[in-house]
């Protein structure tokens, strides 16, 4: 039985596990029905053109994993940012541990998925929100169909949350392979402000495949900053998908920090209903050996007065692929719209290699959007510079390669946050400079 | 210090330098001279070990060793320093941070710990005095968003910090205004000691005026065509370099 079948038919004892009386039964039998008719995606699909998923889907995931385990806080410190006060809604291998975790509900929504889908007073926001910007591609209907658990945030106007939240997924091994599918769902009312780091790790080499799905919602001024940290063990693959909708005068961020993993697939999609609205997604993606990374964006500019702002950095090494695949569309009646996308890649392999590929599709015709990608190798003539300082050639390289990427963590806002990226690019790249990056 | 002995040089097939005999002891000035691709600052690039210049004959004897198969960084470990006619620009790294890591990459090759963060604030402090270089310069990236003159007055700051026994100073004077170069040229002047040497590569003799050279050499054609005493720079100066071409070609 292959994966897809299993999962198919995994369902039914899925749904009898959770609450079939539940809202979202209905968005979930709808959902395991679209995913049996479409499959995994494939490389005749062109957003999947040059990502294959078939090695990765050969594994026998454990569907369903174990829940006990002995996770205690030392044993995943390291993963967390612990040096600042945050809250955190940790699971492990796709259960909530609440002994890890330090949630809220004082005066806003800080919360699980799982008390969101069955509680009665959150039936409003699920109704109103929950798969309403996801799309219903393969992938994400799998996810939908199988959605249970995740974070559940709901804070409400004029709130500043003055720690940024941590969610973090923790896979441990226990079983052979597991396939995890957490969903998030993340409202931000009017005016209020929110800061999210995101991480996905497995404790051992086994293989874990994560199909993650984020909703989004940016209601009129809110703000909110969301940053992926991907830095897992070789055999982990992820394919997260987040969709963003946000309402008018809002700014919402996306920075996606890639250097681990085995395949790695972002779908980042933002919708802009309103105006005067500011998006920005940008990324860092170190990688090596056979290591795969796929950045697939969306903007879709609805109304007058918006902007958006793209800026991916790629950096190749070894045997290692990249995919970037840009997608801005510019409505009719998106007037007035400045979107800036830039998608710039070193390789520093013979054998690395990178498919980037812009697409604008612009119908208005007073806007301003520009575009702009580079494949290029680190500059000789610098190199040369440095090391007449006498910087050796790998530190010399390091350098190189660390301010090609730097631009893009200046707009960072968590001193600490951007402290530990700056130590895993130091990592990554195989140096200590003899300075914090 | 520095035996350069029949040293040619090519790049891509290309052959640039025809034979530079050229001797440099410790506390001499030399100055290079020459037209516009005669091969000086291809020398400067092979004495300083870059990597797309190869020597194919001859050899560079330096404190009586052969550096033909020595690394750039190995070159700058024994004190080989160039001063870059076109400093690059290092977005995201800074003045300071730029300077820790070459001060901590030299003495790491020498198997000296990193130097202590209080001793590292104060020579910089020190030597940005001498090259009146602003505070505020030190936290920008390196050489990024720099005039031309704040280019080369970092290069002659690096130089101070590093201390170099040999620099070699590519076409410094260009693109600086006369209150640059002489502060350029006073650094330069204050690092001067018996012990240590400078290569002044030039077109003109506007630098030499600050820098008073003890040797001046004219080189054309990838050779020393003429060598000299501070004079001929100022002969150069007033009648150009045709009438050395045809003395050569005579």
């Amino acid at each position: 039985m292959d994966l897809k079948e299993k999962l198919v038919s995994s369902f039914l004892a899925f749904e009898n596990q959770v609450d079939v009386e539940a809202y979202v039964h209905g968005i979930r039998t709808e959902a395991i029905k679209t995913f049996e008719t479409n499959g995994f995606p494939s490389k005749k699909d062109e957003a999947w053109k040059y990502t294959s998923l078939n090695k990765i889907l050969k594994q026998d995931y454990s569907v369903f994993p174990k829940h006990e385990n002995d996770i205690e806080y030392r044993d995943v410190k390291k993963y967390l940012i612990h040096d600042i006060d945050t809250y955190k809604i940790i699971f492990i291998d796709g259960k909530y541990s609440s002994h890890l975790s330090e949630t809220t509900h004082d005066g806003m929504d800080i919360c699980l998925m799982s008390a969101a889908l069955s509680k009665p007073k959150y039936r409003l926001v699920i109704e109103n929100y929950f798969n309403n910007v996801a799309t219903k591609d393969s992938l994400t209907s799998l996810n939908t169909a199988f959605s249970s658990e995740g974070a559940f945030i709901h804070i409400p106007k004029n709130k500043l949350v003055s720690k940024p939240i941590q969610i973090v997924h923790f896979s441990t091994g226990n079983e052979s392979a597991v396939l995890l599918q957490p969903r998030n769902l993340i409202v931000v009312d009017e005016n209020s402000h929110l800061q999210i780091i995101e991480r996905h790790q497995s404790l051992t080499d086994n293989p874990v495949l994560t199909n993650s799905v984020t909703e989004i919602f940016a209601n009129k001024r809110a703000i909110v900053d969301y940053y992926k940290v991907q830095n897992d063990n070789e055999n982990a693959s992820l394919i997260d998908s987040t969709f963003i909708k946000q309402r008018q005068e809002s700014h919402v961020s996306a920075h996606t920090f890639t250097f681990g993993g085995n395949l790695t697939r972002n779908n980042l999609n933002f919708y802009q209903h309103g105006e005067r609205i500011d998006s920005t997604l940008k990324g860092i993606t170190i990688i090596g050996d056979k290591q795969h990374v796929d950045h697939n964006t969306l903007v879709h500019h609805i109304e007058p007065n918006c902007e958006s702002h793209q800026d991916y950095k790629g950096i190749f090494g070894d045997s290692s692929t990249g995919v970037f695949n840009g997608k801005v569309l510019v409505d009719k009646e998106a007037q007035k719209t400045n979107a800036f996308q830039a998608n710039n890649n070193i390789l520093i392999s013979d054998k690395s290699s990178i498919n980037t590929k812009p697409q604008l599709e612009i119908f208005a015709d007073d806007v301003k959007c520009s575009h702009g990608c580079t494949i290029g190798q680190l500059d000789d003539d610098a190199l040369f510079y440095m090391k007449t300082r006498g910087i050796p050639e790998k530190e010399a390289k390091a350098l190189l390669m660390y301010a090609f990427a730097n631009n893009v963590l200046e707009s960072v806002k968590i001193p600490e946050l951007k402290a530990r990226i700056n130590k895993l690019i130091a990592n990554k790249l195989g140096v200590d400079i003899g300075f914090n990056l | 210090m520095l035996k350069i002995k029949n040293l040619h040089a090519s790049v891509e097939d290309k052959t640039i330098l025809r034979g530079i005999n050229l001797e440099v002891k410790a506390g001499e000035v030399h100055a290079i001279m020459g037209p516009n691709g005669s091969g000086k600052s291809t020398l400067a690039s092979v004495i300083a070990g870059k990597e797309e210049y190869e020597a194919t004959e001859g050899e560079i004897i330096f404190e009586g060793q052969n550096i033909d198969e020595l690394a750039a960084e190995e070159r700058a470990h024994k004190g080989i320093f160039l001063s870059f006619q076109y400093p690059v620009e290092i977005p995201g790294v800074s003045v300071t941070n730029f300077m820790k890591t070459a001060i901590n990459a030299t003495r790491k090759a020498k198997g000296l710990d990193d130097m202590p963060a209080k001793e590292m604030l104060k020579l910089i402090r020190e030597k940005s005095e001498l090259l009146e270089i602003d505070r505020k310069f030190l936290s920008r990236s390196l050489n990024q968003g720099f005039s031309g003159g704040e280019k080369k007055r970092n290069e002659i700051f690096q130089m101070a910090i590093l201390e170099p026994k040999l620099a070699i100073l590519d076409e410094t004077d260009s693109g600086l205004d006369i209150d640059a170069l002489r502060i350029v040229a006073n650094g330069v002047n204050k690092l001067k000691s018996k012990d240590n040497a400078v290569i002044i590569i030039t077109h003109y003799q506007r630098l030499l005026d600050y820098i008073i050279p003890d040797f001046v050499h004219v080189i054309h054609n990838g050779k020393i065509v003429k060598s000299g005493g501070k004079e001929l720079a100022h002969e150069l100066e007033e009648k150009g370099y045709d009438w050395i071409k045809e003395e050569v070609n005579a």
